[in-house]
């Protein structure tokens, strides 16, 4: 039983293996670069506009809005990063209607690229908001006690982010590969469409999981609370 | 019991035993998520995109103790270290 798309080997040559994350994070990549250039040849604000710039700009301020609501102040900033997360991980889930096709969210080393993906992203916001110093002082609040805390969440958030995509994708997979052996006809495209459902909301998880773990770096400036004033 | 038993046995048992006992905490709290949030709904209609909103994020976080014993579980029978080290002993002697 495949654990993972890692074990599908499309070419080998030596060491250099082309396995099935590869390509199918590759046609990703290929579907939305192409997609959106090709969409955003001919931006217009006039009334009547393309369908897919209609759709383009429901997801984009889709996603702003809810990166505001997290907390983040200044959204362009961060849409770029927490956008394309959420992008990649949802057509990833999305494709698996698709024949043959198996998401490479469902290896654990896409998983955990984009934790460690984030795990970078999340300090170099806090440092280009508050400054090193500014950033380096959050770890050691409230007290320094907490500082091995800290950063014990620090990577334990950063696990949990890998582990809990990779289980949802991985899961879906297998409990369609096993029920295809044992009841192949309705009961697995009962299991696809949930499987499909679940994709959406880890992937919906993650990006706003993301988008959290950037606000306490950024906002802990804003968090304190005004001095109260002598009088 | 020789020694290839004995880490089949183990293994089977575990896994079976993780995923049971695993799914028991996750499965109690999410219910407890869930009826929380509704009732809040009920008390407060508007608040209904934060509410569902966060109910659904919490709802991940619990989820994703359950996905953890799954993914043990799934290690355990299909990726299992000691039965591959197990089974190539075997092979070699």
């Amino acid at each position: 039983m495949r654990l993972s798309p890692d074990e599908i080997i499309f070419w080998q040559h030596g060491f250099f293996k082309l396995n099935g994350t590869i390509v199918f994070t590759w046609g990703l990549m290929l579907v939305l670069a192409v997609g959106s250039k090709l969409v955003t040849r001919k931006l217009t604000t006039e009334h009547t506009r393309s369908r897919w710039q209609n759709l383009l700009e429901i997801v984009v301020t889709g996603i702003e809005k809810q990166i505001e609501d997290v907390g983040l102040q200044h959204p362009e900033k961060y849409i770029g990063f927490l956008g394309t997360l959420f992008l990649f991980v949802a057509l990833a889930s999305l494709c698996t209607v698709i024949p043959g096709y198996e998401p490479p969210t469902g290896s654990l080393s896409t998983t955990a690229a984009l934790a460690l993906c984030v795990m970078v992203a999340v300090p170099l916001f806090g440092i280009e908001d508050q400054g090193l110093r500014g950033y380096l002082k959050s770890y050691v609040e409230p007290t320094i006690i907490m500082l091995p805390f800290n950063i014990i969440s620090e990577l334990s958030r950063t696990l949990a982010l890998a582990v809990r995509l990779f289980g949802n994708m991985m899961s879906g997979t297998m409990i369609i590969a096993i029920l295809l052996t044992i009841t192949p006809f309705l009961f697995p495209i009962a299991m696809s469409a949930l499987g499909l459902l679940t994709g959406m909301v880890q992937a919906y998880i993650f990006s706003i999981l993301a988008a959290v773990y950037i606000a306490a770096a950024t906002r802990m400036r804003m968090a304190k609370p005004d001095p109260v004033p002598k009088t | 019991m020789d020694i290839t038993a004995l880490v089949a046995v183990a293994s089977i048992v575990t896994a079976g035993l993780t995923i049971a006992l695993g799914s028991i905490g996750p499965a109690l709290g999410e219910g407890r998520a869930v009826a929380t949030a509704l009732s809040s709904l009920a008390q407060q209609p508007d608040a209904a995109t934060t509410i569902t909103r966060t109910l659904f994020v919490g709802l991940a976080m619990i989820e994703s103790i359950a996905i953890y014993c799954f993914v043990v579980s799934m290690i355990l029978i299909f990726a299992n270290p000691f039965w591959n080290h197990v089974i190539a002993q075997a092979a070699g002697k």
